[in-house]
């Protein structure tokens, strides 16, 4: 297949799981609404009347508070957690990395944590959000400087940073389970599983206008990683100023992860399976890839958060549980067939 | 062209080059040759501009090296370094191609495609356009690199070893690239390891030993057998071949 014809495959394979999931999903649920009452009372938020808009009351707020903002949540949150993996494997030279394999996702929700429990987060979404954004940023740059050797990441060096990172967030996470009161407490649990359950438009629109920014920075930067992958000094010898690179790579990263933790919790192995899926599609050049990472990673979490919210009847699980069990595997996977190729990662 | 004036570099004290001072010319191929850790590889950064000299200067056209942005930099000068892997499974032609990113905003970007062409044919690879990179044997990987720094098409190359993973015939064909480059103008300068490889296809040599410049000049004024014994410590046989010194370890 030539790459036209790849591209526009996936393009079309996206948009009918994406519509598919959508539609699913606001359908689907304790209370159940047919598709024509959905299309019909997404028609009239558009101003034009007809004839399949719900007239209960219970089904518009129903659609509108809580399902329509979950489903844009697990859209934005997708793509930013795909992006940011995109960008991670693109600085790192390796498509291991990943915010939750190497603990940026531990960092913001560490940060996010602190802010709950010492009570900054009454002061509205925006303080989660920094405070998850400030341990992702620490994380990124702590991973960053500490596992790189020679302008490459290894792969041993990589995993052992994440595990220590990881550690120690989870220590910190633990320390502030323990001094916090029980609704901390409640809220905590919720960060480290991951859920989209109780999304708010407001909160869906902070993470949209973050994700949009870390989006078309990391868009603008697509050429500078496909030079960065012939290593750095290779890079640096192409025109790349390699070091502004990095940083702005690092902040775009710290934006996309903490933004996603503050409001949703860990959500694993989003950035490792879509990125690397979209790559064996459509190759590894940056700028098709990370657009299609976005719209991959969205398409992703909307299909498993209506996996996780209807696969127990009446029970909502947590959508980390349920990517990182299928992340988990395809992790083993990578790392077991790149092994047998080249003897290791480095 | 380029211009190196008393360049000295330590590391921990140690001096790692000496008071080394070489002009490099358009049009021709100076090589630097010396036994291992004398310092050529370092000498090729401080050149090229990776590197700061912590004493003396470098200018290119009259401008200090250091003091041109990097996106400057790499429209004046290419480098093969010793070290091609990359990360992802990308294809030739688009490695390659990443070769013209330096000129992507100026005039010349509407030569890209025939550029990339020519580059691939002088290199013999255009057979592996369709080909993923990481799939490829060392000396495959290492010729595509040297097409990479062909479409580059800069008026300074720099190769570090070019021909380390190549065969007899590649090695020949590299050298004549090399050789190409110098007819069209370009200023090369090549770091190699085989004497009599530098001895047969460069314009001048240079011969460095302990972080000094030991000699420079044409292949045959440097390469004296004395010379060779006393820096490299073996003695060896000089012979002429088709006018160009071949040097043979007496074993």
């Amino acid at each position: 297949m030539n790459n036209t014809l790849r591209g526009v495959t996936l393009t079309l394979t996206l948009a009918a799981l994406l519509l598919g999931g959508i539609v699913a999903s606001a359908v689907l649920g304790q209370l159940s609404v047919s598709p024509a009452e959905v299309g019909g009372s997404l028609l009239r938020a558009l101003g034009i009347h007809n004839e399949w808009a719900p007239a209960d009351s219970i089904v518009e707020s129903t659609l509108w508070v809580v399902r329509f903002p979950r489903i844009a949540m697990a859209l934005v949150v997708g793509a930013a957690l795909a992006v940011a993996g995109a960008v991670m494997q693109a600085i790192f030279g390796n498509p291991l990395a990943e915010p939750g394999v190497v603990g940026v996702s531990s960092g913001a929700a560490f940060g996010a944590a602190i802010a709950i429990v010492a009570g900054v987060a009454a002061l509205g979404d925006g303080a989660i959000a920094l405070f998850a954004f400030v341990g992702g940023l620490l994380a990124t740059l702590l991973v960053y400087f500490v596992s790189r050797a020679n302008g490459r990441t290894e792969v041993v060096t990589l995993l052992l940073t994440g595990i220590a990172v990881n550690a120690f967030a989870g220590a910190g996470l633990a320390f502030l389970l323990f001094v916090a009161d029980s609704g901390s407490r409640e809220q905590i649990v919720f960060w480290q599983l991951g859920s989209l359950n109780g999304s708010r438009w407001s909160e869906v629109l902070i993470v949209a206008l973050v994700t949009a920014i870390g989006l078309a920075a990391a868009v603008v930067l697509a050429r500078p990683f496909d030079l960065l992958s012939l290593g750095e000094r290779n890079a640096r010898h192409l025109g790349v100023n390699v070091e502004r690179l990095r940083i702005v790579s690092i902040v775009i990263v710290a934006l996309l992860t903490g933004v996603a933790v503050a409001f949703c919790g860990i959500i694993a192995f989003v950035g490792l399976v879509v990125p690397h899926a979209m790559r064996m599609v459509i190759g590894p050049a940056h700028r098709q890839l990370i657009v299609a990472s976005a719209v991959g990673g969205g398409v992703l979490l909307v299909l498993s958060d209506l996996l996780a919210r209807s696969v127990v009847t009446g029970g909502d699980l947590p959508i980390g549980l349920l990517t990182s069990l299928v992340g988990g595997p395809f992790f083993f996977y990578l790392l077991f067939r790149q092994r047998k190729r080249s003897g290791g990662w480095a | 062209m380029i211009s190196a004036r008393n360049v000295g570099v330590r590391l921990d004290s140690r001096a790692i080059l000496h008071d080394v001072s070489l002009e490099v010319r358009p049009g021709e191929v100076l090589a630097l040759v010396g036994p291992n850790g004398a310092g050529k590889s370092t000498l090729l950064s401080v050149l090229s501009g990776d590197r700061k000299p912590d004493s003396g200067t470098v200018t290119i056209d009259g401008r200090d090296v250091g003091g041109i942005r990097h996106a400057e930099l790499a429209q004046l000068r290419a480098v093969l370094t010793q070290e091609n892997s990359v990360s992802f499974p990308f294809r030739v032609s688009e490695v390659v191609a990443m070769g013209r990113s330096p000129w992507a905003r100026a005039i010349e970007s509407r030569d890209d495609v025939a550029v990339v062409t020519a580059a691939l044919e002088a290199t013999d690879v255009a057979h592996l356009g369709e080909r993923r990179y990481t799939t490829l044997s060392g000396g495959e990987k290492a010729r595509v690199s040297l097409a990479r720094v062909l479409a580059q098409h800069t008026p300074v190359v720099f190769l570090d070893e070019p021909t380390a993973a190549l065969d007899l015939r590649h090695q020949e064909d590299v050298m004549k690239v090399a050789r190409s480059m110098a007819a069209d103008g370009r200023a090369v300068v090549v770091v190699l390891h085989d004497l009599s490889l530098a001895g047969a296809y460069s314009d001048r040599l240079a011969l460095i030993a302990h972080g000094k410049l030991d000699a420079i000049g044409t292949p045959s004024e440097v390469l004296t057998a004395e010379r060779v014994e006393s820096v490299y410590g073996l003695p060896v046989d000089l012979h002429q071949v088709a006018g160009h010194p071949v040097v043979v370890p007496r074993r």
